[in-house]
């Protein structure tokens, strides 16, 4: 029997479909350390990126920040602080954050800071104050990118989480780590196979929120900006 | 320190490992979305088509690639290749995309010019289009760079040989200078990978030491870094973001 037809066998056997092991319980604790992770993540990112972005202050600390973050060895954060604060829920779920405040940050910024600056002065002719320009300008002109940066980090967190199974948590990596001590590469399969798929059904359905988050009348201007100059085609859509 | 001078040889064994490990990567994958970007840059349908596969690939965690390689390459599942082979994968995903925006990028009118001065298509891809990608190129190998030296260490998990194996050592063994140590040496390597390819692109772009200043000087700098900020806001980001 090719392994194809084992991985097949292995994901009918009701065995994988309940109990503390069971696929629905990994994969709620897979959503559950995602979901923590990115609310904890956001939390810290996102207001610094809408600070900077708005302001324009500490923006070389900020980029310089994200990059450095991003060349950071994921395995090795992981187990630093697991050698640091000790075995648990929280120290993964805080090396996971680390992870995650790069991409949130940079969507966060890099949204913001691209907004047409003429809008941004012509919010402020009107007589907006700086809150009701970041939340009625800013905001929805740099949610197709802010969402753009969630989305990378979601699927970043879907990723590591896998790798968190390793160090002494649940989750669908668990299967992945547990098949290679045991040597049992149909349960290696099935769990790599889980993940994947879990991966590209939460970044479609992303892709499918992204588009109907943005406000219609920046859907206009992306339609527009093709035939016109981008600043033309920006400055009537996004009014 | 102490740890690491009397384990020098193993350490720097790791690191040249995990040099390999990520450098062949990003060669293979330049080699192979030069052709795919530039056929899927010609040709519209392709382009959709490549371009929705590579974000699809990229898509999959590398723990589950690492994983799944194996059994379709039908390599060991130790075997450090799946994981070279993994890392290009996610190199080509990222590169077709930057050598479709990097042609994507050339002034139409210097493309005219060459073919009205007579370079065949073939030519004129290598002695004029190449050469103009190269800015936009490199910010996508830079990305590439930084995310395979950072992934590589993953790796260990699944038994390869790389610093990564400082980090489920160190973990076995409660050793906490040992998983510094590799993380250090992970930060440096990423770092020296992104200053060679900073003076690469300068040696290949050539015409920016040049005239870059004059240029810059006659237009409204700050509007102009505004706008290219927005416009490609990050290499990073530019690559990533959909």
């Amino acid at each position: 029997m090719n392994i194809i037809e084992l991985v097949a066998q292995w994901f009918a056997d009701p065995a994988q479909w309940s109990g503390p092991a069971g696929i629905p319980v990994r994969l709620a604790e897979h959503l559950a350390y995602t979901g923590l992770t990115l609310l904890i993540a956001g939390a810290i990112a996102v207001p610094i990126g809408m600070y900077v972005g708005h302001t324009g202050k500490g923006r070389i600390a900020v980029v310089g920040a994200a990059s450095a973050l991003r060349a950071l060895p994921t395995l090795g954060l992981l187990t630093l602080f697991v050698l640091l604060m000790g075995l648990g829920l929280m120290p993964p779920i805080w090396a996971l954050v680390i992870l995650t405040i790069p991409p949130l940050l940079a969507g966060a910024y890099s949204g913001i800071a691209a907004v047409d600056p003429t809008l941004v002065d012509a919010a402020r002719g009107l007589g907006m104050t700086e809150w009701q320009v970041l939340a009625k300008v800013e905001l929805p002109n740099a949610l197709p990118v802010l969402l753009g940066g969630l989305r990378a980090a979601v699927l970043q967190v879907i990723a590591t989480v896998a790798v968190v199974a390793y160090i002494n948590l649940g989750g669908l990596g668990r299967y992945l780590i547990d098949g290679l001590a045991i040597s049992d590469p149909v349960r290696m399969f099935g769990g790599a196979i889980l993940i994947a798929l879990l991966a590209l059904v939460v970044d479609g359905i992303l892709a499918v929120v992204q588009k109907f988050a943005v406000s219609p009348g920046l859907a206009d201007r992306r339609r527009r900006k093709r035939r016109e100059t981008p600043t033309v085609g920006a400055v009537q859509g996004g009014m | 320190m102490e740890w690491f001078l009397a384990n020098l040889g193993f350490v720097l064994d790791l690191t040249w490992l995990h040099l390999v490990q990520s450098v062949l990567p990003l060669l293979f994958g330049l080699l192979l979305s030069l052709p795919l970007g530039y056929t899927a840059w010609r040709l519209r349908p392709i382009r959709t088509a490549v371009l929705s596969v590579s974000s699809m690939l990229y898509t999959i965690p590398s723990l589950a690639l690492f994983v799944l390689l194996p059994f379709v390459l039908g390599t060991s599942i130790l075997d450090p290749m799946n994981l070279v082979a993994a890392l290009t994968i996610y190199a080509v995903a990222l590169l077709v995309r930057s050598v479709v925006d990097a042609l994507e990028s050339i002034d139409d009118g210097v493309r005219q010019a060459a073919v009205a001065m007579g370079y065949r298509p073939f030519r004129r891809f290598f002695a004029v289009d190449l050469p103009l990608a190269v800015p936009v190129l490199f910010a996508g190998l830079r990305v590439v760079s930084v995310s395979n030296i950072s992934l590589a260490s993953v790796g260990a998990l699944i038994g390869v040989r790389n610093l990564g194996t400082l980090f489920t050592d160190g973990l076995l063994r409660f050793f906490l200078t040992e998983i510094v140590v590799g993380i250090v040496l992970t930060l440096l390597l990423a770092v020296l990978m992104d200053l060679l390819l900073v003076a690469a692109e300068q040696l290949l772009t050539p015409w920016h030491r040049a005239g870059g200043k004059r240029h810059v000087a006659g237009t409204d700098q700050g509007r102009q870094t505004r706008a290219s900020a927005g416009e490609r806001p990050d290499p990073a980001e530019a690559a990533v973001l959909p």
